[in-house]
C-alpha cells in the first residue's frame, strides 16, 4: 500500500462506498428488468436504507481520513442523515409522477443516488479539492435530472439554464479557490486556517472571499445570484425540484460552513459583513417576489430563496448556537418543503398539470388529508406555532440576538410576517373556494407515507423540539472545534 | 517579481500589434476581386456538395458520447501505468475497481440498446 493510505480510510468512507455500490447494483437491475418496473423504487429505498445503517458505527467518531480530504464527524453525520431522509422522501414521491409523465425509472433513481453521494462528500469535505468534486457530482446529476422529462420543453429549458449558469458560477468559485490556494499554499481547510493566523489583511484574500461567497451563493440560491431558481424550479420535474430545493441547498450550506468557519475564521469580519448584507437582501427580495406568483412551484422557489436568507442569519451569527440553530432549521425546512412539493406531485394527473394556485381550489372537499397536510406545511413555512417552522425561526433569530445582531432578527421577523400573505393564500384556495378543476386527485400509498412522515415531523418537532437540540448542538461544536477556529471564537 | 512578467507583456503587445498592423495594412493595399469559387467555404479543396447545416441521426451523438466516455478512461490509465511499479497490488486493485464501474456502465448502455444502429 502506498504511504499515507491505510485500510481504515476505506472503513471510514463505508457509507459512501455502500451508496456507490448500491447505485451500480441499481443500474444492473434496471438493465435486467422490463421497462417501468416498480421494483426499482424498492431497490432504491433499500440502497438508501443500507447507507443509513452503515452510518451507525460513525455516530461518535471525529477523525480525518484520506490524508485530510474528508472529515468523519458529527457535523458531517447530521447532514448525511438530512440528505438520506430527503432522498428517501423524494424517491417515494417520484414513482407516481414518473408514471404520469411516462418517464423511465432506472436512470432517474441512479441520478438521485449519485447526487446524494455528491452531497455526502460535500458535507464531509475539509479540503477544497474534495469539496469541489462532491459539488460537481451533485450538480451534474441535477443538471440531467432537471431536464429529465425529455418531451417537455420547459424541463429542457430548465436543464439548459441550470447547466449554463451553474457552470459559470462554478468557474467563479474555482477562481476564488485558486486564489485561496495561491495565498495559503494548501487546499486543506484546517491547515489553511492555521496559515492565516496573524496574517495581515491581504487584499487578494478579500477578493478570494468575495469570489467564493459568490459561487456558494449561487448554489444556495441567494440574491443576487438567485435568478436561475424560479425558472429551474418551475421547469424541472416536481420531485426533482423538491430534492433540489432541499438537498442541494443543505449540502451547499454544509460546504459553505466548512469553507468559512473551518478554513477562513481569520477573515470572519469580511465574510460576516458580506453574508449580513446578503441575508437581508435575500430575505426581502424572496418574500416580496413570492407575493405575486400564481404558479405554486415558482412561489415555493421564491419562498426557498427567502429561506436561504433566514439560514444565512445563522452563518452571520457564527456562534455554535447560531450554527446549531441553522442545522435544526435546515432539517425542519427539509420536511416542510418536501411535504409541500409532495402535495404538488399529488396534484399532477393525466389531465391537469396541477402546479397553478387555482388548481388547488376546493382541495379540502376532495382530499381532506392532503389539504390538512398542506395547511401544516404552509403554517410551518410561515413560522406559526405549534409547528416546527416556528421553533426553528425562534432559535435562529434568538441566536442572532445572542450574537448581537438584533436588527437582523427584526428584519427576519418582519419578513416572516410578509410571507404569511402568500402562504395563507394557498390555504384560502384549498379551504374556502368551491369550484374544482379536472379529475379527482388521488393519493398513492407512497405519497400518503411521504405526507404522513412530513406532517408528523413538522408537528412533533414543533411541540417537542428538544429531540433535535442536543444533536444539532453537538454537531455544531465539532465544526471547527480543532485549534484555530475555537481559539478565535 | 513583477519584472519577470515584462517579457510576457512585450510579447502580448507585439503579438497584438502585429495582428492589427497586418489587418489594417492588407485592407489598404489588397485588390478587391471576388468570384464564386473564391467565396465558397474551403474544405480540403473539395467542392461542397450540400449545405453544411444538415440533419443527421441522433444516434451519431450517442455513439460519439460513448466514445468520449470510454476514451477518457484510457487517459487515466496512462499515468497509472507509468507509476505502476510504485503502486503494486494496491494500484492494481484500485484500477480494477475503476474499470469495474466502467464495465457496469458499458453493460447498462449495451442492454439499453445504445450500441445498436437502428
Amino acid at each position: 500500500m502506498p504511504p499515507g493510505i491505510s485500510l481504515s480510510d476505506f472503513y471510514y468512507i463505508l457509507p459512501e462506498i455502500v451508496l456507490t455500490a448500491g447505485a451500480l447494483v441499481l443500474l444492473v437491475v434496471d438493465a435486467r428488468l422490463p421497462r417501468g418496473s416498480r421494483a426499482l423504487t424498492w431497490v432504491t429505498m433499500a440502497v438508501l436504507l443500507a447507507t443509513a445503517v452503515s452510518l451507525v458505527p460513525f455516530r461518535n467518531t471525529d477523525v480525518e481520513v484520506s490524508q485530510g480530504l474528508l472529515a468523519v464527524d458529527q457535523f458531517a453525520l447530521f447532514f448525511k442523515v438530512v440528505f438520506l431522509v430527503a432522498a428517501a422522501m423524494t424517491v417515494l414521491m417520484s414513482e407516481r409522477y414518473l408514471q404520469v409523465e411516462g418517464a423511465s425509472f432506472g436512470e432517474y433513481y441512479f441520478l438521485i443516488l449519485c447526487s446524494t453521494l455528491g452531497m455526502m462528500i460535500m458535507a464531509g469535505s475539509i479540503d477544497l479539492i474534495s469539496a469541489f468534486v462532491g459539488l460537481e457530482t451533485m450538480a451534474v446529476s441535477f443538471y440531467i435530472l432537471a431536464g429529465f422529462i425529455k418531451p417537455n420543453q420547459r424541463s429542457n429549458e430548465a436543464a439548459v439554464k441550470y447547466f449554463l449558469l451553474g457552470a459559470f458560477s462554478l468557474g467563479i468559485l474555482l477562481y476564488g479557490m485558486s486564489i485561496l490556494y495561491g495565498v495559503s499554499g494548501t487546499t486543506n481547510l484546517r491547515t489553511m486556517a492555521t496559515v492565516f493566523v496573524g496574517h495581515e489583511r491581504n487584499p487578494l484574500l478579500v477578493l478570494a472571499v468575495i469570489l467564493v461567497v459568490a459561487g456558494m451563493e449561487f448554489k444556495i440560491a441567494a440574491v443576487p445570484f438567485h435568478m436561475w431558481a424560479p425558472d429551474v424550479y418551475e421547469g424541472a420535474p416536481t420531485p426533482v425540484t423538491a430534492f433540489l430545493s432541499v438537498g442541494s441547498k443543505a449540502a451547499s450550506f454544509a460546504m459553505l460552513l466548512r469553507i468559512f468557519v473551518e478554513g477562513l475564521p481569520s477573515m470572519d469580519a469580511d465574510w460576516r459583513l458580506l453574508f449580513e448584507m446578503l441575508a437581508i437582501v435575500t430575505m426581502t427580495v424572496g418574500n416580496v417576489a413570492a407575493l405575486t406568483q400564481s404558479n405554486l412551484k415558482r412561489m415555493l422557489a421564491y419562498s426557498s430563496i427567502a429561506h436561504a436568507g433566514y439560514l444565512l442569519i445563522g452563518v452571520v451569527a457564527g456562534t455554535p448556537r447560531g450554527i446549531s440553530a441553522m442545522l435544526i432549521y435546515l432539517l425542519i425546512y427539509s420536511f416542510m418543503q418536501l411535504g409541500a412539493f409532495a402535495v404538488i406531485v399529488m396534484m399532477r394527473r393525466k389531465d391537469v398539470v396541477g402546479d397553478e394556485l387555482k388548481d388547488l381550489s376546493g382541495l379540502y372537499h376532495r382530499q381532506p388529508f392532503a389539504a390538512f397536510a398542506m395547511l401544516v406545511f404552509m403554517l410551518s413555512l410561515g413560522g406559526i406555532p405549534p409547528t416546527a417552522g416556528f421553533m426553528g425561526k425562534l432559535w435562529l433569530f434568538g441566536a442572532a440576538i445572542d450574537a448581537g445582531y438584533v436588527w437582523l432578527a427584526v428584519i427576519g421577523v418582519l419578513n416572516s410576517a410578509v410571507s404569511l400573505y402568500y402562504y395563507l393564500r394557498i390555504v384560502v384556495f384549498m379551504y374556502l373556494k368551491k369550484e374544482t378543476i379536472g379529475s379527482e386527485p388521488t393519493l398513492s400509498p407512497a405519497l400518503t407515507l411521504t405526507l404522513g412522515v412530513a406532517v408528523a415531523a413538522t408537528l412533533v418537532l414543533g411541540v417537542y423540539p428538544g429531540l433535535l437540540f442536543d444533536l444539532a448542538e453537538a454537531s455544531a461544536r465539532t465544526l471547527g472545534a480543532s485549534g484555530v477556529t475555537a481559539a478565535i471564537r | 517579481m513583477i519584472s519577470a512578467y515584462i517579457p510576457i507583456a512585450i510579447f502580448v503587445v507585439v503579438a497584438t500589434g502585429f495582428a492589427i498592423f497586418t489587418l489594417v495594412f492588407t485592407s489598404l493595399i489588397h485588390p478587391e476581386k471576388y468570384n464564386k469559387v473564391k467565396l465558397e467555404p474551403y474544405e480540403c479543396g473539395i467542392e461542397p456538395a450540400t449545405d453544411a447545416r444538415d440533419r443527421y441521426s441522433i444516434r451519431y451523438y450517442l455513439i460519439a458520447m460513448l466514445f468520449v466516455i470510454f476514451d477518457v478512461e484510457t487517459v487515466f490509465m496512462f499515468p497509472w501505468a507509468v507509476i505502476f511499479d510504485q503502486l503494486l497490488l494496491f494500484g492494481l486493485i484500485e484500477m480494477m475497481v475503476f474499470i469495474f464501474i466502467l464495465v457496469v456502465g458499458y453493460y447498462y448502455a449495451w442492454q439499453k440498446g445504445a450500441l445498436e444502429w437502428v
